[in-house]
C-alpha cells in the first residue's frame, strides 16, 4: 500500500497480519508504478514457531540487530512497526521529524515531544475536530520545496487513549485490540476518508508545537537555535540527509513560530494549539 | 601553535538568533555556535594564523574588550576537535 | 532467485529495460540486502525505468554520496590524530577506493574506517587515537583478550563525538589463520593517494579483497566484494598486471584465495569463466538472496560461518570461542 509519498510491500509467514492490514488500509492506494519503496517481511524466529507459540520477527530492507520478537496475535503492530522502521532507517528524500501532524486551509501545525507528550491522541482529537489528519507518527519535510508532506498510517493510540477516540469518533473503524505490548495496550485507529484521500496533498508549515502533558498550562515561544536542535534529535536521518537536510531545518526555523505548551488535559491543549494556528 | 579554519567554500553559516548554525561540507556535520565562533572564524579566513595575530584582528574588527590568550585557545582547540579549524 | 537480476544489472546494465515492477520491486530489495543499492543506482542511471524506481536510485545516490563524505572526513580525522606522530594512515576497504576515486568506490557503502597501521607503531598509534577522542566500543575482558591475542586488528573504537568505528589492523588476516601474509610488505608497497593518505598497492589491494572475502567470515557481502574486484582489475589491468598480482598473492600465501576470487568475479561481472566443482558451493550461496532479500540455503549459510572460523582457527580454539559466544546468547545464523 501507499502511506503519503511511500510505498510499501509487506510480506508474512502468516495470513492473519495481511489479512488485518488489507482491512484496514483498504481505502488506501497501492504503490506508484507497482514498485514500493520499501519492503517489511513478518517472518517466524524458527521454521516450527510459525505453528508452535508463533513469535514474529521484523524484517525487511532496513533492520536493526536483536530486535525481539512478537506474539502472533501482535502481528499488525509488528507490520506497523516494521514500516515505521523503514521510514526512520532509510528516508532518503524527506527530512523525517517524528512528529505529529494536522492540516486546515493548508496550513500545517506539526506536534513533536517526547513518547507520551500525548502528540498522536492530540492529533486524532484534532481530525475529530475537522482538521486533516497528515500524520500521527512522521512528518516529511521537502527539501527542494520546503513544504510538508504528511504520513497517515494508522493512528496508534495507547492505553486511556483507545477510549478517549471511541468516544469522540464511534463512526471510525479501529483494529483489533493489541494488548500487552512493550508499549502498552495499543489499539489503530483509520484515518477519516478526507485524510486519506488527501494523503498526497502537501501543506505549507504554519506552526511547531512541542506539547509536554500533566503539567500546570504553560505557553513559552521556543527561539529557532532551541528549535532547530530539538527537531534534529527529532529526526532520524537529518544527518544522512546532509546539506539538504541543513537546509530543510533552517528555512523551517527560520520560518515558522515554534511554542512550546504544557497542558494538564487533552481540551486545554487544543484550545491553546487552535489559537495558535 | 597556528591554526587555519577550513575553507569558507566548505562552510555553510546561517545565523538563527544569538546563535548560529554551521553546516561543514567537508564532515557533513552541523555545529550550532555562540559568539565568539563566527567572529573566529571570520578572522582566520584563508589564512594560518597565531593566537597572538587572532586576537589582534578579533580587537580591531570587533571591539573585543578582554582580548584574553588563554580563553581563545580554548575556543581553538574546541574548534580543532570539531575539525573546523586544523592546527598547522 | 533475484541476486541473479542484480548480477545481471551490474553486468549488463541495459538489461534492466526488460524489468516489469515485480522485477525491479526484487532487484531493489536484492541490491539492498546485498548493500549495493548505491552501486547499482550508478550502475543504471539514465536508463529508462519506471519513475518509482527511478526516485528510489536518485535516494540511493545521494545517500552514497553523504556516506562518502563521511567516510573521507573519518580519514581525514584519522590523518590528524595520527600525523604528528609520523604513523601514515594507509586505507582499507571502500574508504580507500574512495579516497583514490576508484571505480569500486561509486555508490559503495562504506561502514567502518578500516586502516593498516605497521606493528611497531601500533601501541604509539593507539594512544595517539585514544587522545584524539576515540574509545573502546565494548570493554569485554574476553574479547579484548581475544583481539589482542588472535586478531589481525585491535579491537573495534568508536569515536565519541561522531560516533563513528575505526578497525586499526596490523595485518590482513588474523592470526590464527593458515595463510600468514608479508604484513611489512603490504606496508613497504603502500601508495600515496594524496592529502596524506595512503592505499595498498595495485596487486595488494585485490589480494587483501580476495583474503577477506574467503577467510573473514561467512562470505556474507560477497557479491560487493566480488564487485570490487571486479571493478579493481579493470582499472587497473595492463600488460602483466595479472602475473605481478599472482606472484604477489604467493608472497602471502594467498595465491588459491585470489585465483578463485579472480574466476567467481570474471563468472559473476566479466565475461565468464570456467569454474571448479568447489566453486559451485560459493556461486549457490553468493547467489542465494530470493526477491524479498531473503538469504534462502540456510544450512549452506552455517556451513560458511565454520568455515570461516576453521580457516582462522585451530579446532580447540575454535570449541572454546564459540562456547564463549554461545553462553553470551550469540546466534551464529539468521
Amino acid at each position: 500500500m501507499r502511506i503519503g509519498p511511500a510505498g510499501f510491500r509487506v510480506g508474512s509467514d502468516w495470513r492473519r497480519p495481511i489479512a488485518e492490514l488489507e482491512n484496514l488500509y483498504r481505502d488506501y492506494p497501492k504503490p506508484e508504478d507497482g514498485v514500493p519503496d520499501f519492503t517489511v517481511r513478518l517472518f517466524a524466529a524458527r521454521p516450527w514457531r510459525r505453528f508452535v507459540r508463533p513469535a514474529v520477527m521484523i524484517g525487511g530492507d532496513f533492520t536493526i540487530p536483536d530486535a525481539a520478537p512478537l506474539p502472533l496475535d501482535l502481528g499488525l503492530l509488528a507490520a506497523e512497526m516494521g514500516m515505521n522502521l523503514q521510514m526512520a532507517l532509510a528516508q532518503r528524500r524527506y527530512l523525517l521529524l517524528h512528529a505529529s501532524c494536522v492540516e486546515r486551509n493548508g496550513r500545517a501545525v506539526l506536534m513533536t515531544g517526547e513518547s507520551g507528550a500525548g502528540k498522536s491522541t492530540l492529533a486524532a482529537l484534532m481530525m475529530a475536530r475537522g482538521w486533516r489528519l497528515m500524520g500521527d507518527e512522521f512528518a516529511l519535510v521537502d527539501p527542494e520545496t520546503g513544504l510538508i508532506h504528511g504520513f497517515p498510517r494508522l493512528v496508534s493510540l495507547k492505553n486511556e487513549s483507545v477510549a478517549v477516540m471511541q468516544a469522540a469518533l464511534p463512526q471510525a473503524r479501529f483494529g483489533p485490540p493489541q494488548l500487552k505490548t512493550p508499549k502498552g495496550d495499543i489499539r489503530h485507529l483509520v484515518p477519516d476518508a478526507a485524510s486519506i484521500a488527501a494523503m498526497a496533498v502537501p501543506a505549507v508549515a504554519a506552526h511547531i508545537v512541542f506539547p509536554r502533558f500533566g503539567l500546570e498550562r504553560a505557553i513559552r515561544e521556543v527561539p529557532p537555535a532551541e528549535t532547530f536542535v530539538r527537531l534534529t534529535q527529532a529526526s532520524t536521518n537529518y544527518v544522512a540527509l546532509g546539506e539538504r537536510g541543513f537546509d530543510a531545518l533552517t528555512r523551517l526555523v527560520t520560518s515558522v513560530p515554534a511554542t512550546a505548551i504544557d497542558y494538564p488535559d487533552a481540551a486545554t491543549a487544543i484550545r491553546q494549539v487552535e489559537a495558535l494556528a | 601553535m597556528r591554526y587555519r579554519a577550513a575553507a569558507l567554500a566548505s562552510l555553510r553559516i546561517v545565523p538563527l538568533d544569538v546563535l548560529t548554525a554551521i553546516y561543514h561540507r567537508a564532515s557533513g556535520q552541523t555545529h550550532i555556535v555562540e559568539a565568539p565562533v563566527p567572529e573566529i572564524l571570520a578572522a582566520l579566513g584563508e589564512e594560518t594564523m597565531g593566537v597572538e595575530a587572532i586576537l589582534d584582528r578579533l580587537a580591531r574588527d570587533y571591539a573585543l574588550v578582554d582580548p584574553d590568550p588563554a580563553a581563545l585557545t580554548d575556543r581553538l582547540e574546541e574548534l580543532a576537535a570539531a575539525g573546523l579549524v586544523a592546527r598547522a | 532467485m533475484s541476486a541473479r537480476l542484480l548480477v545481471a544489472a551490474l553486468r549488463d546494465p541495459a538489461s534492466v529495460a526488460e524489468f516489469n515492477a515485480a522485477g525491479w520491486t526484487a532487484l531493489i530489495s536484492a541490491a539492498r540486502a546485498e548493500q549495493m543499492i548505491g552501486t547499482l543506482a550508478h550502475r543504471v542511471a539514465g536508463l529508462p525505468m519506471p519513475a518509482a524506481a527511478a526516485r528510489i536510485l536518485d535516494d540511493a545516490r545521494a545517500s552514497a554520496e553523504q556516506g562518502r563524505i563521511a567516510a573521507l572526513w573519518e580519514a581525514e580525522m584519522a590523518r590528524r590524530a595520527l600525523a604528528p606522530i609520523g604513523v601514515p594512515v594507509i586505507l582499507l576497504k571502500g574508504t580507500a577506493f574512495v579516497a583514490a576515486g576508484l571505480e569500486a568506490g561509486r555508490g559503495r557503502h562504506i561502514g567502518d574506517l578500516d586502516i593498516l597501521v605497521p606493528r611497531d607503531r601500533l601501541e604509539e598509534g593507539e594512544a595517539a587515537l585514544l587522545a584524539a577522542g576515540w574509545e573502546w566500543v565494548k570493554p569485554d575482558p574476553y574479547d579484548d583478550a581475544y583481539y589482542r591475542r588472535w586478531m589481525h586488528e585491535l579491537p573495534p573504537l568508536i569515536h565519541r563525538e561522531r560516533d563513528r568505528m575505526i578497525d586499526v589492523h596490523h595485518t590482513i588476516l588474523p592470526l590464527t589463520a593458515a595463510p600468514t601474509p608479508d604484513a611489512a610488505a603490504l606496508v613497504a608497497g603502500a601508495v600515496e593517494i594524496g592529502c596524506g593518505l595512503f592505499m595498498l598497492s595495485r596487486e595488494d589491494v585485490v589480494i587483501h579483497a580476495a583474503a577477506h572475502l574467503f577467510a573473514d567470515g561467512d562470505l556474507a557481502g560477497g557479491l560487493r566484494n566480488l564487485w570490487d574486484i571486479h571493478c579493481l582489475i579493470g582499472e587497473f589491468d595492463a600488460p602483466g598486471y595479472v602475473e605481478r598480482l599472482r606472484e604477489r598473492a604467493q608472497l602471502h600465501g594467498l595465491l588459491p584465495a585470489v585465483d578463485r576470487a579472480l574466476r567467481l568475479s570474471q563468472w559473476l561481472y566479466g565475461a565468464g569463466a570456467p569454474l571448479t566443482p568447489i566453486d559451485r558451493p560459493f556461486v549457490r550461496r553468493l547467489l542465494g538472496r530470493d526477491g524479498w532479500g531473503r538469504q534462502r540455503r540456510k544450512v549452506s549459510e552455517f556451513g560458511f560461518y565454520l568455515r570461516g572460523h576453521l580457516l582462522r582457527m585451530p579446532p580447540a580454539m575454535l570449541a572454546r570461542h564459540l562456547w564463549t559466544k554461545w553462553r553470551k546468547g550469540y546466534r551464529p545464523v539468521g
